[in-house]
């Protein structure tokens, strides 16, 4: 990790680009703005760090602020990754609440959606990757008529009988025995059936209970947003998060120039910094333009429905009217708004 | 104000002087702070927090482990100060309590150092220590009272207040020779009393209210806590206690002593009964729940890192427990600093390694993996210790040095009231 910091490094040679590349080794954006201030420098780089670590939680930002705020990163960003990149800052869209809906049974495990969301978002692609998306493959197992007369105690002459069968701990059926590095030649595969999750967007998110300085929050779309600029990394939220669907930048993401998307939300796809938490944000940046997100759209098989559940023609909304459907790990009162089904 | 500023300069001259073992003992804890400041480097400034061994998975490991036993540690200045305080009664006929006189300061000088290395800890787990500032109420957010979290800020911080004015109240009236105004202290340590079971109660509610992670998401939790924090937080004051007996004037009866191991004997047992009712009640109906346990304690799919670990925890506190039971061990003072010693680290295992890690495992997913933590970790972690050791030494000897009265204000000296 260190190396590859130091090659990046390297790549410029010029001495003010070393200075700035010192600064930005320096990591803490309060360090930078400090030198940047003493030195008199018009860095532009050290400057908007310095503006940004001071600025409020975005909620609370004045219409004015959130301008300012966007201006900066926008000339940031397209400076660093060398294209035109917008940050959008809309706001949540009236009477519209999204919700999502998977067809487990249709779902093949292709991962397309996984790639798709992290070209979409902009997600660190190694040193650690990250991804907001996991598909879980399920077993599926026969059970044998071979352990009929096995299991505990271990013979079935024993004069107490077998208390626990022999076809006990097959994995068919079971929740969370699943996992989700598979790594087949061609999917799906005979004995076993896929089992998508990402951030399921809780009406009563524990992650947001728990976040000290509400940095996460539930906007009105129903969608848990973060404000990365005001994340301080502790975490509460990963541990309490009961689907996973949390990811932490360990150390700074790399996101190569070339494949930046520079289409960003503010509270979406924009680049991350180091030690701050990020996850799906029902492609915040694409749904509150009215599009389909970025995983609805790759998906193959048609599994994957999105719309706005308080609108009954959505396609969301005829599943949850018409389809068997449910919620993972209904039993912890989270309400996800995103549902799983059958045909 | 200038007797105060004479009085934080005597205390750490005082502190700061001592024979060629005393500067032997700071050296080494010193040592230790060099690759901590290496680690400092490369996780605060350089990398991040990639430089340590944590992953998506197990995001709390070393640090939080460390956080939590310490919040016991603080907590723990109780088991000396509750009973001083409020069974100095006409009933304590034969002074077992009153011989607590001298142990009550030592105990507050462990609980400012112990909340301090919290601290230092909080600002390592962190992903961006830089932003601080936005859990301070009024310039930041502090999302009070549904963040769990901001009620561990606000007890810890008041708790660090409180000592720190009970204890140095306490010293610069001994300073100068004043008698203390009673009400005021007496106040201050009845809320401090209260306050240390808050600090761990709190600390229990942070990590027992997440159903995601079944092994802390059980009420036993906050006691648990507690008992064995008591445990292992009086087992090193006893060994302050018979360190500063040896080495300096401090008189400490033998009943002090005695009364304080009957409290690690007492908290000790409550912990274990407490950790057998808990590994009864998750391996008898052996649900997905039971994973994390079990995972802890025979290893599951052959991930068994933690396996020694638990099992040398469990050991050493069984043993000691047994140990201690027995007075004339309990009594014998060559033997009894290295079976508190030995149940401290015991219990570092326990509410470390053995609590933080397996609540990760497997992630709520049902995802198995293993930590290990880095090199930088165990730099870091070692040199935080380093640095809170340093920092009791020095409090306590200059605790000490006011309670054997060689840190006196001039005017003090043979008097009972000073003027100015």
């Amino acid at each position: 990790m260190s190396e590859e910091i130091k090659e990046t490094g390297k790549e410029d040679a010029s001495g003010n680009e070393t200075r700035r590349n010192f600064l930005k080794d320096m990591g803490t954006a309060a360090l930078a703005g400090a030198a940047a201030l003493m030195t008199d420098s018009d860095d532009a780089e050290a400057k908007s760090t310095w503006a940004e670590w001071f600025q409020k939680n975005w909620r609370l930002m004045t219409d004015e602020e959130k301008k300012d705020a966007i201006a900066r990163l926008e000339t940031r960003y397209s400076e660093e990754y060398g294209k035109k990149v917008t940050v959008d800052g809309s706001p949540a869209m009236k009477s519209v609440l999204f919700g999502y809906a998977l067809n487990i049974q249709k779902c093949i495990g292709c991962r397309r959606c996984v790639y798709a969301c992290v070209k979409e978002n902009n997600q660190s692609r190694h040193d650690t990757e990250i991804q907001w998306i996991r598909v879980i493959r399920m077993e599926k197992q026969n059970f044998l008529p071979d352990d009929m007369n096995k299991g505990y105690p271990p013979s079935a002459k024993e004069p107490f009988g077998i208390q626990v069968g022999g076809n006990a701990h097959k994995p068919a059926g079971v929740t969370l025995e699943g996992q989700h590095y598979y790594q087949p030649e061609l999917v799906p595969e005979k004995d076993a059936f896929y089992f998508p999750i990402q951030c399921m967007q809780c009406e009563k998110p524990p992650c947001v209970k728990v976040c000290p300085v509400r940095t996460t929050y539930r906007d009105p779309d129903g969608i848990v947003v973060i404000d990365y600029n005001w994340c301080i990394g502790c975490r509460m939220c990963m541990a309490a998060c009961p689907y996973w669907a949390r990811r932490f930048n360990w150390g700074d993401p790399n996101l190569p120039k070339e494949e930046m998307n520079p289409n960003t939300h503010y509270l979406g796809n924009r680049p991350r910094m180091r030690g701050v938490v990020e996850k799906c944000t029902f492609c915040i940046q694409r749904s509150r333009k009215g599009r389909y997100t970025a995983c609805v759209e790759v998906c193959p098989v048609g599994a994957r429905k999105f719309g706005n559940l308080f609108d009954p023609n959505s396609e969301v909304r005829q599943i949850l009217e018409r389809k068997k459907v449910f919620r993972l790990k209904a039993e912890l009162n989270t309400y996800p708004k995103f549902f799983y089904f059958i045909d | 104000m200038q007797t105060k500023i004479q009085f934080v300069r005597d205390f750490f001259c005082y502190a700061l002087k001592g024979d060629s073992r005393y500067y032997t003992w700071l050296g080494i804890l010193g040592i230790l702070v060099i690759p901590w400041a290496y680690g400092s480097y490369e996780q605060l400034i350089t990398n991040g927090l990639i430089v340590a061994g944590f992953t998506d998975q197990i995001s709390w490991a070393m640090y939080e482990g460390n956080f939590i036993f310490l919040v016991g540690v603080a907590a723990a200045a109780v088991t000396v100060v509750f009973p001083y305080y409020v069974y100095s009664s006409p009933q304590d006929r034969r002074g077992t309590v009153k011989s607590l006189k001298n142990v009550v300061l030592i105990g507050e000088m462990l609980a400012i150092t112990a909340v301090t290395m919290v601290m230092l800890f909080i600002i390592y787990h962190m992903g961006r220590p830089d932003r601080l500032w936005h859990i301070i109420p009024g310039i930041g957010i502090f999302n009070f009272p549904n963040s769990m979290l901001t009620w561990d800020v606000l007890v810890l911080n008041i708790y660090l207040v409180l000592n720190i004015a009970c204890g140095f109240y306490n010293m610069y009236k001994r300073y100068t020779g004043e008698p203390m105004n009673e009400n005021f202290y007496k106040t201050l340590v009845y809320i401090a009393i209260p306050w240390a079971l808050s600090i761990h109660t709190v600390t229990a509610f942070l990590i027992n209210t997440m159903p995601p992670r079944p092994m802390w998401f059980h009420s036993m939790m906050p006691i648990k806590f507690i008992s064995t924090a008591f445990a292992g937080g009086s087992a090193i004051i006893i060994v302050a206690l018979l360190v500063y007996r040896k080495y300096t004037k401090l008189e400490i009866p033998d009943k002090a002593i005695n009364f304080i191991s009957q409290i690690t004997v007492w908290c000790l047992g409550i912990a274990l009964f407490l950790i057998m009712s808990e590994i009864v009640t998750e391996l008898y109906p052996s649900t997905e729940h039971s994973f994390q346990i079990k995972y802890s304690l025979f290893g599951m799919f052959g991930l068994s890192k933690l396996v020694p670990w638990m099992w040398a925890s469990l050991i050493i506190l069984i043993v000691s427990f047994i140990l201690l039971m027995i007075p004339s061990v309990r009594k014998n003072y060559t033997v009894l600093p290295v079976i508190c010693v030995i149940l401290f680290i015991g219990i570092w295992i326990e509410k470390g390694m053995a609590l933080v890690i397996p609540g990760m495992v497997p992630s709520p997913i049902g995802e198995f993996s293993e930590y290990t933590p880095t090199w930088i970790e165990i730099f870091i972690t070692a040199g935080n210790w380093a640095i809170g050791l340093i920092m009791f030494t020095i409090l306590s000897k200059g605790a000490v040095g006011v309670m054997i009265g060689e840190v006196r204000h001039p005017s003090a000296v043979g008097k009972a009231v000073e003027h100015h």
